[in-house]
């Protein structure tokens, strides 16, 4: 079957991949070499040749998070090129596609790092952390039954698509992988954001903000220095301003609020 | 009949009334004595486990993602039905309930849609209030769209991106239960089989997908909620993990698997690229409400335009066939989901395709787009058009998207009863993983309503009546069933480990999936299937002798879990067909050659075919054992769907 | 009062100090701009004498520096303490490839240099005329203030003073042209109507200050010497 650009010429490109066995022991970069890789392939799908030829070799085939494959889960998490989710913006690396690369190209390809992301193997991290931040509070306490009619409460249309904008985060950890000093504050300001902005959120609004921050200093994840390399790197596009309401509402719930913890 | 469905008496409208009242109740101190496994952590997984939490029981939530924010729920586009009316425009219960039935090409239980039909309302409720935030009006309501066909406008959305927003909602429900410690969560952990212990489900083993540990864990309910079978097509619109393997492993336990043969394929995909293609992309369905889809009119252009020597543009209004408003005046564009897929393989076959393969027609925005501006169009689409053109490299705006159907979801799954519990009692199943409320064919839409209604409205309820029979008392792994259960698993993963063959597992399925699309996708019949399942025998074997693995299990080992969920599809692939071949009739997306009407539609036998086939595991290699539910309808009159 | 300790030792807690801290030196330099602005009177350092002898003296100026300085000690002790904590938050593997020059600012990351130099100068420029005015014996001028005027002339008449303090009034500018608008982001202050209102005032801000002050020691080694 051919490509949808039967033109396109097929690449052989170098790929110098992490490998780390697990969690215990160190990694280092090993070289491959692919070939007769379509334009039209997406980055994992290259990858995917890469492993069903070390498999046949009788090597093991690299380890790496992925599943929906259409950008929206938040799985895939590749390091490529001194770029978290590669070279083009606003894409995750399921999306990308090797029409971005030339024949011949060298391209290094790296887990997240971070220390509140340790490598599972090879190029699959543990995310966990960010679980544990929701947990701490990234939620609305309604019990299922019992909520009023959808339409009980008006939510202006501006603030709801705010709200949802804030809330499209895949969780995919790219914020802490492109920024300098690890932070997570990205993907904090998100959640907190969306549920600051909704009337739903509002009851808990201040609890909310001091737990998420307290779990995520306890995760290790930096500080922000408002570099902006997360924001820039977000395959989703999560803005700045988020982190500016993160810290806004921090404050107003530190100053403000009952608990003298 | 075989197998009490347990649908309530009485009137259609008041039977799930009377059915909670009817249900017994657990004592509110002795929940918290009552263990629960959710295996499978999307929406009908993270609903249930979260809901069955705040109710008092101890939930164990087991997911193969590293969080349960990575389910394959999160994928769903479109929207959410229900039926609130908020339009005006003549939506009702009833209403919702009657199209899903038609939609379902009248086999679905009514009971059960008419209650999925009530529920409805409760989960945009439940989920407004969770934060989810959903496209609103000008005036702070919330909005409505039209979708899948539907004559009114029932659909809530969150741009096109529904299903994350509404699986984030369970899932901030399913993190506080955490939080709370009502629910223990076990992330990368793949459940290999089902421990049942005196007849009833106690329990499951599951390998710890990081350190490859085998595990036991026991409850006193097992609830099933991973998802569909859609993968055994390899090509699907299913994420990659997707896999059958929970739900074929309670099946060889016992749970009877129903219509397996219903798979739905949806029309709107970006077409396959090349032979190294790992997954199809859905393009939403809301683009048919205003994309037109044509073929060129004659083979001769279509070949042309394939090799290169004309393009589309060059292409007259005169020498388009838009072949579905010409087919289909009163629905144009918008007929259901089988009937646009199976016209546009009906046009590839008869050599009017486009793409350089010729599998494709063209879904063009060239009219809307002249009507109101390619910024209206942004507006509406702007981030399906962004992903169009990530994955072709072709600019939606300036020429016709390429499409093709493809593999999208699978109405079959476990049998289940009204209380949605299999043939084995203790055991749930729940969401695309049951064989559901949608029959033949499942509207747009539909599926998010499916996955929370069960988790949130339906088993939370149900699952009462039985642990009300179950004495409180603590369930352990003592029981000799979960060694031997353990020891199989064990065995299992040795024999894939130590074939050391040549062929890898993608190998296999990519093989499988092509079998599968080839003889029992869109379109069956009698021949192809006896054909096909002979080669499924054939490549079974074959992967039983020739699979190539390397590593260890007791470690990560992405290659062997691949290869056990391949070993699962390579017999329920066989299931599917023998199913296929058993129903000798046409409906919804089964679709048999040998019976269509003199225009080529679906025709249904409504007096032999009526029923759910539910098929009972009968013994390795064995023919399976064919249970019929009848299928009763009282409150709609079985027509032959036509959407002229 | 845990809960006020909880709150500065948070990450936030501790840009927030950064940030108020940062923005009032920001009104420091403001006010030491404006004074010093007297070198260029060309009366021979009279009113610029006048001016140092009642900085030295007042005793609400003394208040006022002692707040200065804790706004410094708190602002350099924050800064270490969190660059500490985001070097290590990355882990001891670093990427073997890391091309984050082509999605942020160089000033962005590298705002500990540029205040290490700061500091650098900042002690130079206390020990020459802060405590040399104080502790070392000064001429007095005609109208018996000590001449801490000829001690600037002296020092902006030498090529490596002068090359220190206009490198220190980039790297101060090019902290500046970060710090500025990134306080407010910090305090929360983030809206799209002022948001570009702010930007745009700290660039005008961190050039028009730095080149205020780069301009003494040119002026003097130039036209001076």
């Amino acid at each position: 079957m051919a490509g949808s650009n039967p033109n396109a010429k097929p690449m052989n490109l170098t790929l110098k991949v992490w490998r780390q066995k697990n969690r215990n022991t160190t990694g280092q970069i090993v070289d491959y070499q692919v070939r007769d890789i379509s334009p039209d392939m997406s980055f994992l799908e290259m990858l995917d040749v890469l492993n069903e030829d070390l498999l046949r070799k009788g090597d093991e085939p690299v380890a790496f998070d992925h599943d929906c494959r259409e950008g929206i889960c938040g799985s895939c998490n590749l390091f490529i090129n001194g770029r978290a989710h590669g070279p083009e913006a606003g894409t995750t690396t399921c999306q990308l596609h090797m029409r971005k690369f030339s024949d011949g190209d060298t391209i290094t390809i790296e887990p997240w790092r971070a220390n509140a992301f340790p490598v599972n193997k090879d190029l699959s991290v543990d995310r966990s952390a960010f679980d544990r931040i929701i947990q701490a509070g990234g939620y609305v306490s309604v019990n299922t039954g019992g909520a009023p009619d959808g339409n009980e409460i008006p939510v202006p249309k501006e603030i709801a698509d705010r709200a949802f904008e804030a809330a499209t985060c895949i969780g995919c950890g790219a914020c802490v992988a492109s920024c300098k000093n690890a932070s997570a504050m990205l993907f904090v300001s998100a959640k907190v954001s969306q549920l600051a902005l909704l009337p739903q959120g509002n009851v808990e609004r201040k609890t909310r903000v001091e737990n998420m921050v307290a779990q995520m200093d306890k995760e290790g994840f930096g500080a922000c220095t408002n570099i902006g390399s997360c924001a820039a790197e977000c395959p989703v596009g999560i803005s700045l301003e988020n982190i500016a309401i993160l810290n806004r509402e921090f404050l107003t719930a530190k100053a403000t609020s009952n608990n003298l913890a | 009949m075989f197998q009490d469905s347990k649908i309530p008496e009485g009137p259609l409208t008041e039977k799930w009334e009377k059915h909670k009242f009817n249900v017994k109740l657990v004592n509110p101190a002795n929940k918290r004595k009552y263990d629960i496994i959710v295996v499978g952590t999307g929406l009908a997984g993270g609903a249930a486990a979260a809901s069955l939490a705040e109710l008092g029981y101890n939930v164990k939530a087991f997911t193969y993602h590293d969080s349960p924010r990575r389910a394959h729920s999160i994928a769903a586009q479109g929207g959410i039905n229900a039926a609130k009316n908020y339009q005006n425009d003549g939506d009702s219960v009833f209403r919702l309930f009657y199209d899903t039935i038609k939609g379902g090409d009248y086999r679905a239980r009514e009971a059960n849609v008419y209650r999925l039909a009530q529920v409805s309302v409760n989960i945009i409720d439940q989920c407004v209030a969770q934060g989810v935030p959903f496209a609103r009006e000008y005036g702070g309501l919330l909005a409505n769209r039209s979708f899948g066909g539907a004559q009114v406008s029932r659909t809530f959305y969150a741009r096109g991106q529904t299903g994350q927003q509404l699986l984030l909602g369970a899932y901030s429900a399913l993190s506080r239960q955490i939080a709370y410690g009502k629910v223990k969560m076990y992330t990368r952990s793949e459940m290999l089989d089902l421990v049942i212990v005196d007849g009833k489900a106690r329990g499951i083993i599951t390998r710890n997908l990081i350190n490859g540990e085998i595990e036991q864990h026991a409850a006193h309910a097992v609830v099933l909620a991973t998802g569909g079978y859609g993968n055994v097509f390899y090509l699907s619109t299913n994420a990659k993990y997707c896999n059958a393997t929970a739900a074929w492993r309670a099946h060889k336990k016992g749970a009877y698997f129903a219509n397996p043969c219903f798979t739905q394929i949806h029309p709107t995909c970006i077409p396959v690229s090349g032979d190294y293609q790992s997954k199809l992309t859905l393009m939403s369905e809301s683009l048919r409400n205003d994309g037109r889809v044509w073929v060129p009119k004659t083979v001769e252009m279509a070949e042309r335009l394939r090799k290169g020597e004309v393009k589309v543009s060059d292409i007259s209004e005169d020498d388009r066939d838009y072949f579905l408003e010409r087919k289909y005046p009163a629905f144009g564009n918008l007929v259901p989901r089988d009937v646009a897929s199976r016209n546009a393989k009906q046009m590839c076959d008869e050599g009017r395709g486009v793409g350089s393969s010729g599998l494709a027609v063209y879904l063009d925005f060239a009219e809307i787009i002249k009507r109101t501006g390619a910024d209206a169009v942004s507006q509406k689409y702007g981030n399906l058009f962004a992903m169009y053109e990530k994955i072709t490299g072709e600019d939606p705006y300036k020429q016709p998207m390429r499409i093709y159907p493809a593999v999208h979801y699978t109405m079959g799954g476990l049998w289940v009863d009204y209380n949605l519990q299999t043939t084995v009692p203790g055991l749930y199943a729940t969401g695309e993983c049951n064989f559901s409320d949608h029959g033949a064919n499942r509207l747009g839409a539909s599926a998010l309503m499916q996955g929370l209604a069960d988790g949130y409205f339906v088993l939370p309820y149900t699952i009462g009546d039985q642990l009300a029979q179950t004495p409180p008392t603590p369930v352990t792994t003592q029981h000799p069933a979960f060694a031997e259960a353990e020891a199989q698993v064990r065995a299992r993963i040795n024999k894939l480990m130590s074939i050391n063959g040549t062929r890898t597992p993608d190998d296999f399925h990519k093989h499988l999936g092509h079998i599968m699309w080839e003889y029992c996708g869109m379109a069956r019949n009698a021949e192809g299937l006896r054909h096909a399942k002979a080669e499924i025998q054939k490549l079974r074997r074959e992967f039983w002798s020739d699979l190539k693995l390397t590593g260890t299990e007791t470690e990560m080992n992405q290659a062997l879990e691949k290869a056990g969920r391949v070993a699962d599809f390579l017999e329920l692939g066989e299931l599917m067909i023998d199913d296929a071949y058993n129903r000798n009739e046409s409906c919804g997306g089964h679709f048999r050659e040998e019976y269509q009407t003199p225009e080529g539609e679906a025709l249904r036998d409504d007096e032999n075919y009526a029923y759910v086939a539910a098929w009972q595991f009968n013994g390795e290699d064995q023919p399976e054992i064919l249970n019929k539910e009848e299928l009763t309808f009282e409150n709609v009159k079985l027509t032959q769907r036509s959407y002229k | 009062m845990s809960w006020i300790n909880n709150t500065l030792s948070s990450s936030i807690g501790r840009k927030i100090i950064m940030a108020i801290t940062g923005l009032f030196l920001c009104s420091f330099l403001v006010v030491h701009l404006i004074g010093n602005l007297q070198l260029f009177k060309g009366d021979g350092g009279l009113a610029f004498n006048t001016y140092s002898h009642f900085m030295s003296t007042n005793p609400m100026i003394r208040v006022a520096e002692i707040i200065l300085v804790a706004g410094f000690g708190f602002h350099i002790y924050e800064a270490l303490v969190l660059t500490r904590r985001n070097q290590s938050a990355r882990g001891n593997q670093k990427y073997v490839v890391d091309h984050i020059g082509q999605n942020s600012d160089w000033k962005s990351r590298n705002m500990g240099v540029l205040g290490s130099v700061i500091l650098v100068f900042l002690i130079v420029h206390l020990y020459n005329f802060y405590y040399r005015y104080h502790y070392e014996p000064l001429p007095f001028d005609s109208q018996n203030n000590k001449n801490l005027y000829a001690v600037v002339m002296t020092s902006f008449q030498t090529w490596w003073y002068v090359a220190l303090y206009v490198l220190a009034q980039v790297a101060l500018c090019y902290h500046l042209l970060h710090g500025f608008a990134s306080g407010f982001q910090t305090l929360g202050l983030n809206h799209r109507k002022y948001t570009p209102v702010i930007k745009a005032v700290g660039y005008g801000f961190s050039i028009i200050v730095c080149a205020g002050f780069a301009a003494m020691p040119l002026y003097f080694f130039i036209f001076k010497s």
